[in-house]
């Protein structure tokens, strides 16, 4: 627990869980917590060094969303507007930020919902979690009116009233309400309720580099926008040069006039700091914000940097014979802002027998690892996965077979080669499965197929369609 | 045809190749047959064009061949592979067998369709690129232009496999495009093996379509560990039947 002076009173700051189950709560006067809990544990707030440590929560933040805002003392807005995808949902998101929290030692409570002011009020004083889109009313209805952040004053003057919950509030008559309570419990109340409008200023981290742009006039035009990220990139590219550091990641921050913002965010696979292939990132993307009556800012922010000393430089005749080694850092950049950097991959072999095992994606700017699959066992070229149940029959136990039904299509066989018994690795928790024998087959038709039988024919063995070789 | 008409002929034909861009003078990708790289223009398959791969045979939509025999060309080229795909039934083990090494195939998986063909034209404009391969189910027109006018500016090879699931999508494969060459490869029967076992893979590569040169079928055997195709050799070596027929009808 810690305490902290109020005036000439010392009063509770913040309080641990297990002192909270015992009725302490923040604002408490110390008196009544000491009578309550007589050994009490208690330091003196430090709220410099909270706000610090709350400042470097932000940063670490700005991994989820470019747009993190602090809520002092204790809180963290982060707008997910455009990124819960990335993570499967909202929920999983959610999930995700939870238990790193937690990992770290950190007791949090998370809540997502349409508008600041519902989250607010719902991670403070509900359940937490995600509220669906368009539930927001019936989500903080019920909630205390603490939930709406008003000052105390006008809290205590409201339950004299006896107005305990959102909803009775919100069911009082708008110009009465007004008159006696004042304009901001009226907006704090529409704010909660989605009615209102709350722009999250994003907090930039100080020593981050960042370049911005104000427009007397808003821009809206895509031209526009194209010829100001290329301005911006250079710019940063500039103050990236200085420090000797290249972009791993980028945050584009729009400012509408309408005090929204919007904001798209690149990676690259490898640090960088070339202005114009930087701004050509946000390309395609630029087109899918929307300029509403116009941007008045537009804000560069390289959000994740490595340190980069070389500078890259393009000999011209050497063009030619560097092709085998040639960098793809850039091709890769474009290829991962078109379809995210997790679907470009390289494939490198496992020491595994096991098909569906062989291969594990590894970043597309690995480098080489030199290793390939045993040369000498002929694998085919397309896999089925999973496996497909075929009919065959073979003339005797244990031998390739000479028919086969697949998909409806009777194949009969011409030749074949096996079999290559591959056994379960049980290291890597195959425990079900058992041995398959493996047949390449060649029909009559000439088409070249993988096939298996998942145990010796005396044992019942199934035989599965498994792979084409042509 | 006499030296006056071939000197004319050869005229025309320098000056059509200058009316399509061709000032630089369009390298190609030999096989290392005879057979084949005597009846392609240029003495190879063209680099820095798109060319289009079709399978045919009964399990024609996994592309069993057609893999096999477009990662032999990226193969013989020098430097990295882009390979763009949609579905993950690709399997790289078996591209190692045409001599691809895993180390130089670049992959980018598409979730959709519609997000393939701007995966490739972004390859095809990448210079240090060997070859761009894309498994495309539809393939238009304007679309095949805009590769080939990407391919022809870097000199990147565009290979695109045709891909389908349904027979509705199949039917998009006799739709015109504007690739220089295309290839449909069929399995063959393979050579029968005095014991047990299999012997390499043939298939009938049949030259669709290219610019500047007739159709035409081989029955070849499929690639090696280094990409290259091989001529049967009870097939090369047998004697000339058609001189025989004639014999016979005399």
């Amino acid at each position: 627990m810690t305490v902290h002076t109020v005036g000439s009173r010392r009063v509770v700051r913040a309080a641990c869980a297990a002192a909270q189950e015992l009725g302490l709560y923040t604002g408490m006067a110390l008196a009544q917590a000491q009578a309550l809990v007589p050994n009490l544990h208690m330091v003196e707030a430090t709220p410099d060094e909270d706000d610090a440590s709350l400042r470097e929560l932000a940063r670490w933040a700005i991994g989820y969303s470019p747009v993190v805002a602090l809520d002092s003392p204790d809180g963290l807005w982060i707008d997910i507007a455009g990124v819960a995808h990335l993570f499967g949902s909202e929920e999983e998101l959610l999930r995700d930020l939870i238990s790193r929290l937690t990992r770290q030692g950190i007791a949090a409570k998370a809540a997502v919902a349409d508008v600041p002011g519902a989250a607010w009020a719902i991670v403070r004083y509900g359940a937490g979690g995600v509220v669906p889109t368009g539930r927001t009313v019936d989500a903080v209805a019920t909630l205390s009116i603490r939930a709406l952040r008003i000052a105390p004053d006008k809290l205590s003057a409201l339950h004299r009233l006896g107005i305990e919950r959102v909803g009775q509030l919100a069911a009082m008559p708008r110009a009465p309400l007004v008159r006696r309570f004042g304009r901001d419990v009226a907006l704090r109340l529409d704010q909660a309720l989605g009615h209102a409008f709350e722009p999250i200023t994003p907090t930039i981290p100080k020593d981050t580099p960042t370049a911005s742009l104000a427009f007397a006039e808003p821009i809206g035009r895509l031209e526009d926008l194209n010829r100001v990220v290329l301005r911006l990139a250079t710019d940063l590219c500039r103050q990236l040069e200085r420090r000797g550091e290249g972009a791993r990641r980028l945050d584009l921050l729009f400012q509408r006039v309408d005090q929204k913002s919007a904001c798209l965010r690149v990676g690259t696979a490898r640090a960088n700091r070339d202005a114009t292939h930087l701004a050509k990132l946000f390309d395609e993307r630029l087109q899918t914000i929307d300029p509403g009556f116009g941007i008045e800012e537009v804000v560069l922010v390289a959000s994740k940097i490595e340190p980069l000393t070389e500078m890259q430089v393009q000999a011209q005749g050497l063009a030619d014979e560097g092709a085998g080694n040639a960098d793809m850092g850039q091709l890769v950049d474009r290829l991962g802002a078109r379809i995210g950097l997790r679907r470009v991959y390289r494939l490198a072999p496992v020491q595994s027998l096991v098909p569906e095992r062989m291969a594990r994606r590894i970043p597309a700017l690995a480098p080489p690892t030199g290793a390939v699959w045993p040369e000498n066992l002929p694998r085919p070229t397309r896999l089925l996965n999973p496996p497909e149940l075929v009919v065959a029959t073979a003339l005797l136990p244990d031998h390739p077979p000479r028919f086969f039904v697949w998909r409806k299509v009777r194949h009969s066989v011409a030749k074949a080669d096996g079999p290559e018994r591959t056994t379960p690795e049980w290291w890597n928790g195959d425990k079900g499965s058992s041995a398959r024998d493996y047949y390449r087959v060649e029909t009559e038709q000439g088409g070249r197929y993988w096939i298996f039988r998942d145990a010796p024919t005396a044992e019942g063995g199934r035989w599965w369609m498994h792979g084409f070789f042509s | 045809m006499h030296a006056g008409q071939q000197d004319r002929l050869a005229d025309l034909r320098h000056r059509i190749a200058r009316l399509e861009g061709g000032s630089q003078k369009i390298k190609s990708l030999p096989f290392g047959l005879r057979e084949i790289d005597g009846h392609l223009p240029g003495g190879g398959l063209a680099r820095g064009a798109l060319h289009e791969m079709i399978e045919a045979g009964l399990a024609s939509e996994f592309a069993g061949s057609t893999t096999l025999f477009t990662a032999g060309i990226a193969a013989r080229l020098r430097g990295p592979v882009l390979w763009c795909l949609t579905r993950r039934d690709l399997f790289a083990p078996g591209l190692l067998r045409a001599g691809l090494h895993p180390d130089r195939v670049i992959y980018a998986e598409a979730e959709r369709e519609g997000e393939i063909l701007p995966l490739i034209e972004e390859g095809l404009r990448e210079k240090g690129l060997a070859a761009v391969v894309g498994e495309v189910t539809r393939l238009g027109l304007t679309a095949s232009r805009r590769l080939q006018l990407a391919a022809e500016a870097t000199g990147v090879t565009a290979l695109v496999i045709r891909r389908w699931w349904t027979l509705a999508e199949k039917d998009l494969v006799h739709l015109p495009t504007a690739a220089v060459t295309r290839w449909r490869i069929a399995p063959a029967l393979s050579e029968l093996m005095p014991a047990p076992g299999l012997g390499r893979e043939r298939w009938h590569v049949e030259l669709l379509r290219c610019r500047g040169a007739e159709p035409h079928t081989w029955i070849l055997e499929a690639c090696d560990a280094k990409g290259r195709l091989a001529l049967p050799a009870d097939l090369a070596d047998r004697s000339d039947q058609a001189a025989d027929r004639r014999a016979a009808a005399s």
